[in-house]
């Protein structure tokens, strides 16, 4: 069960997209963010969505997977809606009851703000979707790299990021076998009141801190064992490179920009 | 005599209707008696974790059915959570479940969730504690405090305080040393001949397997390839050979000097291997 939590997870392939140097994607969703913070209006959100379905096409990402990657954010996206909901009170009035009244802009104001949610959403998971951990770290060390004048441990951050990934699907695997064995033992997760079920993660809680911990103890001893000094002086096996398609996905990206700027001028 | 675990055409597939489709039991039938000494031998990937759970109702067969006792352990709620008392199942490296202060109340956790008295918890405890050789004052301690092969006896006597009626372990002595492992396969041993009770072991020892079970069940490809006793099994040892299995070394030297032409029964343990000898050295005396 805990198996199909998908949140980031990579999804191999050999996409346009996925070929896309890392960087290049990284400087594109910032981009694609702000361009859905800038969209306003309803024409300029349905520019937004087009670009989102044609580059979910052209990534062979399944749309299954996207969808069941947003289950476990249903609830945050029913929060921001119903709040937003009450928030403008413009427009006509469509309910009222009591010290609740609903007004055609509210509802339009929740719609808007759900579609941008879950649009940034999408976004995000194509990032990490068609991108390898390593490769985004790569890229997140090379965008990071004139910090290092300000003394930021860039590589040290882009390396910790790397392992920490890198351990969430061994970590949910190792949840797996502790439950199972828990299980095993009688253990019940699904029953009982509230406070019971939160007794019942004891079992599970305590083996799994004490297995990331000897975990990240024989990682640091065979990292220390290979001599690993980190970023001064290190090179890298894969050097980042920007090929054509990469300056196309910049030309594109600029495009949705400047469009949804100028729809917003003539307040579309 | 009814068998006390029967299994009838199990099929299991993992993470059904999505890319990563996988079948890892096919088809699967055999019945499991009381008292008898079953070892699972098979090569990486080929079931024998997924066939362990299904027997205490971890898992849901995606076809067939598991008869406790001739019951469906599936047909209603409170037969799966029996089922996973009496049938125990102590995991591959065990010792990684551990979690409580004491040793004493790590091993109480299974008898405490099966709903027992606090005297009967107790008793459980300790006899279970005596099966794998610990100490009153190992009961006191924190699991944590105890070596590698303490701490695998303490999981696996949390298991066998709930009194299985069958007991199945994965590899109950991977990574232990030779005085660690004779020990623990004692233990399991004592256990049974003291309640009468099943043992599955999933084992990649052959010489283990040949030496302290009176069956084998050959897992290859999601499928059961053999099931019979291990003098029936080894005989096909080319077989076993292409499934990434082997028989026991003792076996391969015995099967050589048939090659040879010495006149020498099939077998399987050290023991049978000097009887066959001396049978051998006396017939040469007699001529």
């Amino acid at each position: 069960m805990l198996k199909d939590i998908t949140l980031g997870q990579y999804f191999p392939g050999h996409s346009v997209i996925h070929r896309l140097d890392p960087r290049t994607k990284l400087i594109m969703l910032v981009v694609y963010i702000v361009a859905l913070f800038l969209a306003k209006t309803w024409v300029s959100y349905a520019l937004m969505l087009a670009f989102l379905v044609w580059v979910i096409q052209i990534s062979t990402i399944p749309p299954k997977a996207i969808v069941r990657g947003m289950k476990p954010l249903v609830m945050i996206l029913l929060f921001t809606g119903i709040l937003n909901l009450f928030f403008s009170q413009d427009g006509r009035v469509l309910v009222h009851f009591w010290i609740i009244t609903v007004t055609t802009g509210g509802v339009s104001r929740a719609a808007m703000m759900m579609a941008r949610i879950l649009m940034l959403i999408t976004g995000s998971f194509l990032l990490t979707y068609t991108t390898s951990p390593i490769a985004l770290t790569d890229g997140l060390e090379s965008l990071m790299g004139p910090l290092k004048k300000l003394k930021v441990p860039v590589h040290e951050l882009a390396m910790m990021m790397c392992i920490a990934l890198r351990f969430i699907p061994t970590l949910i695997e190792e949840t797996d076998k502790i439950m199972s064995a828990q299980k095993a033992r009688g253990a019940d997760f699904e029953n009982g009141s509230l406070m019971d079920r939160a007794k019942a993660l004891i079992p599970i809680l305590v083996p799994l801190f004490i297995s990331a911990f000897r975990r990240a103890d024989e990682l640091a001893t065979a990292m220390e064992c290979r001599c690993y000094q980190g970023g001064e002086g290190r090179t890298k096996m894969k050097q980042l490179h920007y090929h054509r398609n990469d300056f196309f996905a910049f030309g594109i990206g600029g495009a949705v920009v400047l469009a949804v700027v100028v729809l917003g001028q003539f307040g579309l | 005599m009814e068998p006390i675990l029967e299994i009838k055409n199990l099929s299991y597939i993992y993470s059904i209707g999505t890319p990563f489709e996988h079948k890892a039991l096919d088809n699967i039938s055999f019945a499991v008696h009381r008292g008898e000494f079953i070892g699972i031998i098979g090569h990486t990937g080929s079931g024998k974790s997924t066939l362990m759970q299904q027997l205490n109702g971890l898992l849901k067969p995606t076809s067939g059915t598991v008869l406790l006792e001739g019951k469906d352990i599936w047909s209603d709620k409170q037969l799966t959570r029996q089922a996973r008392f009496r049938v125990g199942l102590v995991f591959q490296y065990p010792e990684y479940q551990l979690f409580e202060e004491t040793v004493y109340r790590d091993i109480a956790f299974g008898p405490k969730n099966m709903g027992l008295s606090a005297e009967e918890i107790d008793r459980r405890v300790r006899e279970a504690a005596g099966f794998v050789g610990l100490t009153a004052e190992q009961l006191e301690v924190s699991p944590f405090d105890l070596s590698g092969g303490q701490k695998r006896r303490v999981a696996i006597a949390g298991v066998i305080a709930m009194e299985p009626e069958v007991l199945i372990l994965d590899e109950p002595t991977a990574g232990l040393d030779p005085i660690g492992r004779a020990e623990i396969l004692g233990n399991i041993e004592s256990y049974r001949r003291a309640k009468n009770a099943t043992i599955m072991m999933v084992s990649h020892s052959m010489e283990d397997v040949a030496r302290l079970t009176d069956r084998l069940l050959v897992l290859n490809g999601s499928k059961l390839a053999m099931d019979g006793t291990p003098a029936e099994v080894f005989t096909h040892a080319e077989e076993l050979v292409d499934m990434g299995l082997s028989i026991p070394e003792v076996t391969q030297v015995f099967l050589h000097l048939r090659k040879l032409g010495l006149d020498v029964e099939n077998v399987y343990t050290i023991g049978q291997a000097v009887a066959a000898l001396k049978k051998i050295r006396g017939g040469a005396a007699h001529a």
